[in-house]
């Protein structure tokens, strides 16, 4: 006589044993131990990272929006445009991987960015009559009295209104390369890497950018 | 042969932008002045007190403003528009009476002048052809008178 074949109820009593036994518990356990330690890794991770982005933010943030300030003499928009920039910073911070300072990662997307929009201003030539750039005077006026009399002070401002004309009158990338490098005072290989020229095309830019300033301040050109 | 003025120093500007001569002092201080400009904007910029309940506030303003002048227009051509179609209606209906009036008088006045002439005209003969009135017997006396000499 073969095996008697076991009841349907016989079969659920045994997986049910099983199940209850202490082998299957523990290894449920550890199971259950992983998922919680790797999902808490996780989050001590993203916190890491959202920790070290919001320095990144705290520190570089004056330096972009100065930046921006000087491109676009708006201080509305370059504010829309650090934010945009930071927003578009932290959607890519994870794939950030340190191959140029941050300062250097910021910079370039701000770049990008003044020249999406005013690309954007180009094709949109309505938007032209609502720009809230200030006009030479009052970006003059902000200079540091630090000039002994009022004809030196007002000399100044005479000659930082010049300033302000010539960079008007740049080119977009003569006048980013002029800003970091005279107003930023970032050095050749780091203007290099933020705009994406290289350093003898930088340079050249910032020769021509400077005479013309030159130039503007009635000085001789070089 | 001329030589080209060096104009770098290389302890102090490592980059060879800077120009240090004499001569281009100034450039470098109005340089440097816009770079202090530059920042001091920047700085009092950055840490303005920011109202952005105040501004959303400013912008339905202007926006409701926006709106308002806009409807008022549309409703100030649309009415204008209407009232000059009315106006022009009126007008029109104002000629058509006036023109109704006008033919009347003129289709009155050439009955009138009909008339008078249908007037004139039995006045005429009256006077032409009944006046004269021909003596009873007188169309029979000729021929008799010819019957007696022959």
């Amino acid at each position: 006589m073969g095996h008697p074949v076991a009841a349907p109820e016989e079969w659920i009593r045994i997986l049910w044993r099983v199940v209850n036994s202490d082998f299957v518990r523990a290894s449920t356990w550890v199971m259950a131990a992983g998922t919680a330690l790797e999902a808490v890794t996780m989050a001590t991770a993203e916190d890491a990272a959202a920790q070290e982005f919001a320095r990144v933010v705290e520190k570089h943030r004056p330096q972009i929006f100065r930046f921006l300030l000087a491109s676009t003499r708006d201080v509305d928009l370059a504010e829309t445009l650090t934010q945009e920039c930071f927003l578009k910073a932290h959607r890519n911070w994870a794939n950030f991987r340190g191959e140029s300072s941050a300062m250097t990662w910021l910079m370039r997307i701000a770049i990008n960015l003044q020249k999406d929009h005013w690309r954007n201003r180009r094709m949109q030539f309505w938007r032209t009559t609502r720009t809230n750039a200030v006009d030479l005077d009052e970006a003059s006026e902000w200079l540091p009295s630090g000039e002994s009399s009022v004809e030196q002070q007002l000399l100044a401002k005479e000659r930082v209104k010049q300033v302000w004309r010539s960079v008007e009158g740049l080119s977009e990338r003569q006048r980013t390369v002029f800003l970091l490098r005279y107003v930023e005072e970032q050095d050749l290989s780091e203007i290099a890497a933020a705009t994406g020229l290289s350093e003898g095309t930088v340079k050249a830019h910032l020769s021509r950018a400077v005479s013309r300033v030159r130039l503007e301040l009635g000085g001789k050109r070089s | 042969m001329m030589e080209f003025e060096d104009k770098t120093d290389a302890g102090k500007d490592p980059l060879g932008l800077r120009v240090l001569d004499a001569q281009d002092v100034e450039l470098e201080k109005a340089l440097t002045n816009f770079k202090s400009c530059v920042h001091a904007w920047s700085e009092a910029a950055y840490s303005r007190p920011r109202t952005p309940a105040q501004e959303i506030r400013h912008r339905s303003r202007r926006l409701a403003a926006g709106w308002a002048l806009g409807c008022v227009l549309v409703a100030g051509s649309v009415s204008g528009g209407l009232f000059e179609r009315h106006h022009k209606m009126v007008l029109a209906e104002i000629t058509a009476q006036q023109r109704a009036v006008e033919q009347q008088r003129q289709l009155r006045e050439q009955q009138a002048k009909a008339t008078e002439s249908d007037e004139v005209l039995l006045a005429g003969v009256d006077s032409d052809v009944s006046q004269q009135v021909p003596s009873a017997m007188e169309p029979l006396a000729t021929p008799l008178a010819d019957d007696e000499t022959k």
